[in-house]
């Protein structure tokens, strides 16, 4: 892995729409039971605008940077080696449906260790108004030859 | 976020007390659905013959549907008193899931510590008796905290 990556900020991603029926879909997908999840009457009496995202589904447009980061050329990430070690999430609100999200990634380091190197990459997620949502911390081990 | 304004509220349970539990029983189906609904179509979640072509037994769970569902019993807990600020996790142990048998993942939420608005909880996940996510901790916030 190119080791200059390291402090590089990719551009941000194309606004992602957060739908009703994508917060249910995923919802249902993490076995959640939880009412804001779902309806909406039950989100509004919680003081949400709408359907409330469970809290792993910011994953959804980190990945879209996620995509930039290992398509970046330079960057020397073979994906069939790549392996998740870490993840975070850290929410300023809830993503709720209506959310028009945008993601951008830095690279906070990268590291080596043996054979293995190591890429922690932040993406910050941003709503329409530019307000902080959640930042999605994802660290990736690319396996190198053994 | 519902009644009550002005003093903030406090939870009335204490460190070391399991706030609550569940036991998931993960399908090939459960795999396809969450490849679905992330967009996570790595078929190593969905074919065997793929996952056996990188050394793999076969079909594993996706890590993110692990540590989306060990945060469920959290949020459920919590219901609309707070929200989830902060959830990290580590992926330490693969979830294999036989074709026909499935996988039976439990998890138990224990409160780890106690905030100023609220608390960190921290999840034991368990596959076959073995742990499969390290350090796995929600922080929560209790509204008008």
């Amino acid at each position: 892995m190119n080791p200059e990556l390291q402090g590089r900020e990719f551009p941000p991603t194309e606004p992602y729409l957060v739908g009703r029926e994508k917060v249910r879909e995923f919802a249902r997908a993490v076995f959640s039971t939880s009412p804001i999840n779902f309806d909406p009457a039950a989100a509004i009496a919680a003081g949400y605008a709408d359907v409330v995202a469970p809290p792993t589904f910011a994953v959804v447009v980190q990945e879209l940077t996620l995509s930039q980061l290992l398509a970046a050329p330079d960057a020397g990430i073979d994906f069939a080696r790549v392996v998740h070690g870490d993840q975070r999430f850290s929410y300023t609100r809830p993503i709720v449906a209506g959310d028009e999200l945008t993601a951008t990634l830095t690279v906070a380091s990268v590291k080596t260790l043996g054979a293995h190197s190591m890429v922690t990459a932040e993406s910050a997620i941003t709503d329409a108004s530019g307000a902080h949502v959640v930042t999605a911390t994802s660290t990736l081990v690319v396996r190198g030859d053994e | 976020m519902t009644s009550s304004t002005g003093s903030g509220q406090a939870l009335a349970e204490a460190i070391g007390d399991i706030v609550a539990e569940n036991t998931y029983s993960l399908t090939r189906d459960s795999l396809v659905r969450y490849a679905g609904a992330s967009g996570d179509f790595n078929a190593i979640h969905y074919r065997d013959d793929i996952a056996k072509s990188v050394g793999l037994d076969g079909v594993l769970a996706h890590g993110m549907l692990t540590m989306g569902i060990a945060v469920q019993p959290v949020v459920e807990w919590l219901g609309d008193r707070g929200f989830v600020v902060d959830y990290q996790v580590r992926f330490t142990r693969p979830v294999p899931v036989d074709p026909s048998e499935g996988a039976s993942v439990t998890v138990v939420a224990k409160v780890g510590a106690i905030t100023d608005d609220g608390a960190r909880i921290d999840l034991t996940v368990t596959f076959n008796g073995a742990t499969v996510l390290g350090k796995a901790q929600a922080r929560v916030v209790l509204a008008g905290a």
